[in-house]
Parts: C-alpha cells; sequence; structure tokens
C-alpha cells in the first residue's frame, strides 16, 4: 500500500529532519534584497556564486550586531535552519554576525570607530600616562611566535632587570577578542603590572579583527593600568590604537617605548650628580676665596692700628710742644700785662697827677703874677691918661657941669631947659643947685 | 625607601641640579640641594636595580591567580 502523507505532515517531517541535522552552524554570504518591515527584523536573502538562501534575523538579536547589515556586504552569520509550514519554505534564523571581506571589514571599522568616537573613548582626556619605569609590564599577547620573542629581546637589552608577566591569548580568529578582554581584565585584577602591552604581529583586515572588535576597545578603555596599543606593522591602525593610551607602531617599538634604557639612565643619573658636585665645588671654591679676601681685609685693623699708634706719637710730640708755646707765649703775654698793669696803677697815676697839677699850679702861679705885673703897668699908664682926661681936671681949668633935675642929665644945649627947672651945676672944686631964669639961644 | 616613584625622584632630582646651576642657591642651600640630591640619585639607582628580571606567565586558578616561569615550551606551543 502506499503510504500517503498529507502536506502538514510531509511539511512537519521535513521540518524535523532538517531542523534536527543542523543545529547551529556559521555560515557566510552575501547579503541581497534586505528589508526591515515595520516589524524591525530584517529579512535578506544571503548568497554566493551558485546558490542562495532566504535568512531572517529578528529584533533582539539585532542588538548584538554592532554594525549595519547592508546589500552587497559580505558577512558569516551563526544560525540555524527552519522551515516556515504555512509557505513551505525554508530559511536561516541568525542571531549574530561578523563582517566578511575588506569591503564589509572597513565598513564595519568606520561605523565603530566613528561610534566610539562620539562616545568619547578615544579622548585624549582619558588618556593615562605611561610609566616611566615600570616594575612589571604585563603582555596581552600570544606565548607563541615573533611576538614576544621581540619584546623579551628588546626589554632584555635595554633595561635587564624588568619584569615581565604574560597573559597569554589568542590574537586570531572568533575567540580570540573574549580572550583578550579577560586577560585585559586579570591583568587588573592581579594587580601586579605597572603598563600593559597588547601586542599582535601584522596581518590582513580580517587577521586585525579582534583588535577593532568593540569588546576589547572597551576593556582597554575600562583598564585602570595604562594599555600600549602594538599591532600590526604600522601602516594600518585599529580600534585598539585608538583607545589605547600609547599607540605603538610595532611590538618592537612598544617595547622600546616602554623600558628606558638603563645605561642611559645610569649616565644620566652619573650626570646628575657631576654637575651637582661641580656646583658644589665651585661655589666652595668660590666662599674659600672670599673668606681668603675677607681675612686678608680683618688683618687691617691692625695695621690701622699701627698707623693710628705712630699718628698718636706723633701728634702727641706736637701736642706738647704746641701746649708749652702756649703756654710760654701766655707767660710772656702775663709778663706784659703785670708791667702793663703795673703802669696802670693809681698810685703812679696819682703821683704823675700830682706832679703834672704842681708844675700847673707853678704855671697859673706865675702867669698870674706875670698877668698881674702887666695889669698894674697897664693901670699906671692908663691912670695917668685918665688924669689928663678926667672932667675934673677940665673943671679945673674953670669949665662947669650943669645937668637938670632930677634926671641928672647932662645939658649941652640951652634947648634942653625951660626956665624955672632945676639944674645942678658941678665946678670943680664943689658946686651950687640953680634955677633957669631965662634961655640966651646959642 | 621613600615611596617615591622612580620618574617623580628623577624629576626632583633634576630641577635640584637646574637650581643649583642657575646659581640662585647660597653656599648652605646648594650643600643641602646637593644633600637632597644625592639621595635622590642613590634612591634612583637603587631602584633600577631592585627587581630582578623574571619573565613569567600569569595563571588563573581557582583561588584567584598564580604565576609560572616562561619558558622556551610556552613558545613552541601554539
Amino acid at each position: 500500500m502506499k503510504e500517503v502523507l498529507s502536506v502538514t505532515e510531509l511539511t512537519l517531517r521535513i521540518k524535523f529532519l532538517l531542523e534536527s541535522s543542523f543545529e547551529t552552524f556559521w555560515v557566510e554570504g552575501e547579503i541581497s534584497n534586505l528589508r526591515r518591515p515595520g516589524s524591525g527584523h530584517v529579512y535578506f536573502t544571503l548568497k554566493d556564486e551558485k546558490s542562495q538562501i532566504r535568512a531572517v534575523i529578528f529584533r533582539p538579536a539585532l542588538k548584538s550586531i554592532r554594525f549595519d547589515l547592508e546589500d552587497g556586504m559580505k558577512v558569516i552569520l551563526r544560525a540555524r535552519l527552519n522551515v516556515y509550514e504555512p509557505r513551505g519554505e525554508y530559511q536561516i534564523i541568525a542571531d549574530a554576525a561578523e563582517p566578511r571581506g575588506v569591503g564589509a571589514l572597513q565598513k564595519a571599522f568606520e561605523q565603530l570607530r566613528a561610534r566610539l568616537q562620539e562616545e568619547g573613548l578615544f579622548d585624549p582626556a582619558h588618556k593615562k600616562p605611561i610609566p616611566f619605569l615600570p616594575r612589571t609590564i604585563g603582555v596581552v599577547t600570544s606565548p607563541s611566535g615573533a611576538v614576544i620573542r621581540d619584546i623579551l629581546n628588546i626589554t632584555s637589552r635595554r633595561f635587564p632587570s624588568v619584569h615581565i608577566l604574560i597573559a597569554p591569548v589568542r590574537v586570531q580568529g572568533v575567540e580570540a577578542p573574549p580572550e583578550i578582554v579577560e586577560a585585559i581584565a586579570d591583568l587588573n585584577v592581579h594587580g601586579k603590572a605597572d603598563v600593559i602591552i597588547l601586542a599582535r604581529g601584522g596581518g590582513s583586515l580580517e587577521d586585525l579583527a579582534p583588535f577593532n572588535d568593540e569588546r576589547v576597545a572597551r576593556a582597554i578603555f575600562g583598564s585602570r593600568i595604562p594599555v600600549i596599543s602594538a599591532v600590526g606593522h604600522e601602516i594600518d591602525f585599529t580600534i585598539a590604537d585608538f583607545v589605547a593610551d600609547l599607540r605603538a607602531p610595532t611590538p618592537s617599538a612598544a617595547a622600546e617605548l616602554v623600558v628606558p634604557i638603563r645605561g642611559e639612565i645610569m649616565e644620566n643619573l652619573e650626570d646628575l650628580e657631576r654637575r651637582m658636585k661641580t656646583c658644589c665645588a665651585r661655589l666652595l671654591k668660590s666662599a674659600r676665596e672670599e673668606t681668603a679676601l675677607l681675612r686678608g681685609r680683618l688683618r687691617d685693623p691692625l695695621r690701622i692700628i699701627a698707623d693710628l699708634r705712630l699718628k698718636l706719637d706723633d701728634r702727641s710730640g706736637s701736642l706738647a710742644a704746641t701746649v708749652a708755646a702756649a703756654i710760654a707765649s701766655r707767660k710772656s703775654d702775663l709778663k706784659n700785662m703785670k708791667a702793663h698793669i703795673r703802669l696802670l696803677s693809681p698810685a703812679v697815676k696819682l703821683k704823675e697827677k700830682r706832679f703834672v697839677l704842681e708844675n700847673l699850679h707853678k704855671n697859673v702861679v706865675a702867669a698870674f703874677l706875670r698877668i698881674l705885673e702887666g695889669l698894674k703897668k697897664r693901670l699906671e699908664s692908663e691912670m695917668n691918661v685918665l688924669q689928663s682926661l678926667s672932667p675934673l681936671s677940665v673943671l679945673g681949668r674953670g669949665y662947669s657941669i650943669v645937668r637938670r633935675l632930677p634926671e641928672g642929665e647932662i645939658i649941652k644945649d640951652a634947648a634942653a631947659v625951660a626956665p624955672g627947672d632945676d639944674v645942678a651945676v658941678r665946678l670943680s672944686l664943689g658946686g651950687f643947685r640953680a634955677k633957669v631964669v631965662k634961655i640966651e639961644e646959642g | 625607601m621613600a615611596e617615591e616613584k622612580f620618574e617623580e625622584a628623577l624629576a626632583k632630582l633634576e630641577e635640584i641640579v637646574r637650581k643649583m646651576e642657575s646659581g640662585d642657591l647660597t653656599l648652605d642651600e646648594s650643600l643641602k640641594a646637593f644633600e637632597e640630591g644625592v639621595r635622590l640619585s642613590r634612591l634612583c639607582a637603587q631602584r633600577i636595580d631592585e627587581a630582578e628580571r623574571r619573565v613569567e606567565v600569569l595563571l588563573k586558578t581557582q583561588e584567584g591567580f598564580d604565576v609560572r616561569p616562561f619558558t622556551e615550551k610556552d613558545e613552541s606551543d601554539s
């Protein structure tokens, strides 16, 4: 008998068969015919050169995909197979996607870079300083290969006594990002490392994908210990380079940046010490010179005292002479004065005056006598003259003098009297009074 | 030993030398600076050589972390 199945039965068998034989798998292809209906799910066709398959990513899963899906983009999808009974169609339901191929990777890289930049993860303000002389260097890299060897060689050459702590990780493939994230976290928790080098050799954009992974970027950003990224061969920048506190173009360069050359430091220290010694020596020398100079000047007071002593001697000699001279001169002055005083003495004066007085007296007496003699002689001659001129002698010759009374006025003119006037007449011997009787004109 | 970081000590030392060379210090100050400078210099030198070279691998254990020496074998393993 032929077994007859209903469509539903058939479909269910197919569904069971397909879905159970394809559990979760990764598939690679190119996106085409991408649609985003209102539901928020994304529908597209994943294809390669020969085949194509329907694909859907439900909205919740989209959140974990950190780049925008576009037509023509090559991706790998983590998916499972699904048979949709109502339509009899099969499709894949993806819940994770990674960019594949240069174009997609480049696009995803740019998108992530822009987003993190926006968020401030590359902000220089967040960059931590790299210690000058780390005690312990944490190295997150693959334990095998040229990278770790270069780092060990260079650090050893530059600074023999540095401690290196390797946190081994895979640096390629899907597992790499979580391992790197964990290694950075471990070193932070462990706490001994002063700086972390995150290193990988160069490679294609796909090889470097873990260093362009957002989780790795956030782990670097979150690290309390400064992180130096050292990925690739100089030309390519990774997201890790942008987030890191310092970017080294190569792992070797990172090793050089992170440890100083011991010899140079020692030389620098020696140079600094030498310079300090030179300074001190110079200061001491000039201090010594200055002291010597001052000591020289300190002797001066002694010389000054000697000079002063000589000067004093000299001065006191001349002082004595001066005093003696002064005394002598004063003595002679005194003597002169005494003589002078003696001259001025009242006794002397008195005697002198007396002498003068006596002389004067003699002179006066003599003069008086002479004057007296003269006067006597003159009197005698005057007397003689007088004798001859006396009216009395005229009267003797018969003249008389008439005076009108009572005035006694001598009458020389007859007009001076009138008859009846009383007159007195003087004669040479005596006189008489008469009365005018008549006037006779002269 | 004082907990001065190497680069701090070195920066201080350089500042001291700069000051001394500027000639602004008295002899007394210079001698004091010199003493401090020598101390810093010795400190730096000591810091440089106090660690010995070790290359170790960080291991996670149930209790926390452990380290073991890094060997040639690690390099050849992939």
